[in-house]
């Protein structure tokens, strides 16, 4: 039965190059957003930002050094108090413009972010953008219905927050910081990852085109130590970061016993688990899109993946079958299913997993693309079989797309295997028995299970981790939680 | 002949037994007039260890049963309470210069909190959790669930009530605990074992310390089989102890500041939001057509 389909004509069809050709344009000096306004860094600093599917640099984006925190810091915390006494409806309807213009300029959002970050055109244009336009039309609504959110208390506004947002999703990673931290009627400093600049400063069009108060929102472009710099700051009320789970942890000691609220959303190795009683093309599908969405670079891929073991033959026969079709190369093409890995450094890491998997003794299976772009940061996605828990790529988040697939015999041990991690953040369950479905879900120990489904998001829908995956959620009502403090309690 | 008292041995309650500490350590505990009331235990970091080890086997029981039945024993531990309200009033009075009826007002309220905790304990899902209208045909809802094991670092005073109340919100859910006592005031802590005890909570589930509060805030904060710690009226240094020894296992630490005020009203400390720093948010997703 595992293999009734292997005779069947697998002749691939040859797809023409279908690429994007909407020019976008990019100032070839990046400048930092302060106080409603392009401002060039004190500091002086400047680094470059390149495509990483052709290593052409795009732009040279501006390094803040202390001054320009300063300078953020001073600009938000002048803007709080007339920002936070404006009544909710008058903030939402700022953020329903914002929402509103992003829609307008989505396709010129969706290149950017896709020259950007390497992430194929068909993401940024469906996923990336739409969800960013949802978020800030999602929490306009929730500015003016704060008290309905949390019963039996008097919410008000943190204060000033500062927001450092990670690589992988610009766009949509700053629209979850902002959006609803301005609804509850905070004033933001966002950092954007250093490889991913461009689309967060474009936004910062966006707020001036809206009219929104000069200050409620700056952008800080920068490295590491500008975000250091930025959370240590004694006029920070609120610290909210994406990113790895070893700069979370730095985080949470830096603003120890200082009173100033965290949030973060951190690394993950997520468990799908897969049931002989699945539907298994379905569930096929979805660890594809689970683990080789972006490539690979989401904190809650499907990086572990946990077969019945009457179904391992042919769920491998399926998936080699389907790795067979994906399409990796040109980001702009929009037939490309993987896009390019966004920095060199990071293919480094994805390519130094990927030989730790084969020197521990797992089998490789890899996609072979015959024509990969001569430059730029490529890498054909792969799954692991013959994966020991105790494999490095078993344990470590690769962010790349890299599956390992093990083997489970009861539901019992497939819940104690999904939960043998430090991690988590989200977890997949295929099956069609409801019950069983339920229970499983209810065991793991994930912040969001998707059940005959993976990697769907929604501004509604509540996102975030247990353990060291994190603390706090984004989206929905409880993405509001992170941004008042309860009068009352 | 006047007769000689039999003055009580107090011990810590660990795994759902009363025992010494593993130390050898006791705790001279001294009246308002200086005299030698009691001796408490002067518990350790290995008997904090084996607190933890308890709490964390209980979980999968507590956090597993029903809201309705956790309810019920919440309940059955303020019925008695409320017994044995002259033996604990006594107790606060030993070593805090406050007035007779002040003490018995801390045990109503303490009593009272139990009453409020055990009625959250199949409530705060509707309160806390909901479902979402997402874009896509899809069942979306977010449920809250306990954590595991949540250490509770009373604060001074009041010694019985403030335990109370910062174990409470975090118990009613389904964590189990782990206690450390009042350094002003040991005696209630140890007693309220004897509550525990008598109330059909499943050994394990309530863990209580006494000792010295400032030597085990390392152990507490950095220990791994720890997921959340709730405190009130840490200094600041103490916070930043605490605090910075959490993130390594990225702890869920709540630190409260209730007045004397705060903690008399029954709102205030049981209120859900000091129950919602001690549950996770799980959000479940399923497709809606086929």
């Amino acid at each position: 039965m595992a293999t009734t389909n292997k005779n069947q004509n697998t002749a691939k069809w040859e797809y023409s190059p279908a690429l994007e050709s909407t020019k976008v344009t990019i100032e070839s000096k990046s400048k930092l957003f302060i106080g409603g306004k392009f401002v060039s860094p004190k500091s002086r600093s400047w680094f470059a930002t390149v495509n990483p599917a052709t290593e052409a640099k795009l732009a040279d984006v501006a390094c803040a050094g202390k001054a320009d925190v300063e300078a953020a810091v001073k600009a938000a915390k002048t803007a709080l108090p007339k920002w936070s006494r404006l009544s909710g409806t008058e903030r939402a309807k700022y953020l329903y413009r914002v929402a509103r213009r992003i829609q307008e300029r989505a396709r010129e959002f969706a290149i950017l972010e896709t020259i950007d970050g390497g992430k194929p055109i068909k993401e940024s244009r469906d996923i990336d953008i739409p969800l960013a336009a949802q978020h800030f039309f999602y929490y306009a609504g929730w500015a003016d219905k704060l008290a309905y959110a949390f019963p039996g208390s008097t919410p008000a506004p943190v204060g000033v927050c500062a927001q450092i947002i990670p690589w992988n999703f610009p766009l949509l990673m700053a629209a979850w910081k902002l959006a609803p931290a301005l609804a509850c009627g905070n004033t933001c400093i966002l950092k954007p990852a250093e490889t991913t600049s461009l689309t967060a400063l474009r936004l910062g069009e966006v707020f001036q085109e809206v009219g929104l108060p000069e200050g409620v929102v700056n952008i800080l472009t920068g490295e590491g130590d500008t975000g250091r710099l930025l959370a240590q700051h004694n006029a920070v009320n609120k610290v909210a970061f994406t990113g790895s789970t070893e700069v979370g942890k730095l985080l949470m000691r830096e603003t120890a016993g200082t009173g100033k609220k965290l949030t973060l959303e951190l690394g993950g190795k997520s468990a799908n688990i897969l049931f002989a009683d699945a539907a298994i093309d379905q569930a096929v599908e979805g660890i594809v899109a689970g683990i080789y969405f972006n490539q690979g670079h989401v904190c809650c891929a499907g990086s572990r993946l946990f077969v019945e073991e009457p179904i391992l033959e042919e769920v491998i026969y399926k998936l080699k079958q389907r790795l067979g079709t994906l399409r990796v190369g040109d980001p702009l093409d929009k037939n490309t299913d993987l896009g390019a890995i966004n920095s060199r450094s990071q293919l480094k890491v994805v390519e130094g997993y990927i030989r730790s998997g084969v020197k521990e003794g797992a089998q490789l299976h890899q996609l072979t693309t015959k024509r990969l772009p001569s430059k730029g940061f490529w890498c054909n996605p792969c799954f692991f079989t013959d994966v020991q828990p105790s494999h490095t790529i078993a344990r470590e988040e690769i962010f790349g797309p890299v599956l390992s697939v093990m083997t489970f015999r009861t539901p019992e041990e497939a819940i104690s295997r999904a939960n043998n991690s430090p991690y988590g953040l989200a977890a997949g369950v295929w099956t069609d028995k409801g019950a069983k479905i339920f229970e499983v879900a209810k065991k793991l120990d994930a912040g969001i299970v998707w059940c005959n489904t993976y990697n769907k998001f929604d501004a509604s829908s509540p996102f975030g981790g247990f353990k060291e995956s994190g603390f706090g959620r984004e989206g929905g009502m409880h993405g509001l939680r992170p941004y008042v403090r309860l009068g009352g309690v | 002949m006047s007769r000689l008292t039999i003055a009580k041995t107090y011990k810590m309650y660990i795994g759902g037994k009363f025992v010494r500490t593993e130390s050898g350590r006791s705790i001279v505990v001294e009246n308002t007039k200086g005299e030698i009331a009691a001796h408490t235990c002067h518990g350790s970091r290995k008997d904090f260890r084996g607190a933890v080890e308890s709490a964390s086997n209980a979980f999968t029981s507590w956090s597993g049963i029903t809201g309705y039945l956790r309810g019920q024993i919440l309940y059955r531990m303020a019925e008695m309470l409320e017994g044995r309200r002259e033996e604990f009033a006594a107790a606060i009075l030993t070593t805090q210069k406050i007035t007779p009826a002040k003490a018995k007002k801390e045990v109503d309220a303490s009593v009272d909190c139990l009453v409020r905790f055990a009625g959250w304990t199949d409530k705060y899902h509707q309160v806390l959790g909901c479902s979402n209208a997402v874009a896509s045909d899809y069942y979306n809802f977010t449920v809250p669930q306990p954590q595991g094991v949540v250490a509770v670092i009373a604060p001074p005073a009041p010694s019985l009530l403030g335990l109370v109340a910062l174990l409470g919100a975090p118990l009613c859910t389904g964590n189990t605990i782990v206690a450390v006592g009042s350094d002003l005031n040991p005696v209630p802590t140890a007693i309220l074992g004897e509550i525990c005890q008598t109330s059909d909570i499943p050994a394990g589930v309530i863990n209580l310390i006494t000792g010295k509060q400032s030597e085990l805030f390392e152990q507490i904060a950095s220990h791994r089989q720890v997921a959340g710690i709730y405190s009130a009226a840490l200094s600041k240094k103490n916070r930043i102890l605490v605090e910075a020894s959490s993130a390594d296992s990225l702890k869920r630490v709540r630190f409260n500041t209730f007045s004397d005020e705060d903690w008399y009203d029954g709102d205030t400390v049981a209120s859900p939001w000091n129950i919602e720093p001690f549950v996770e948010m799980k959000t479940i997703w399923h497709p809606s057509a086929c």
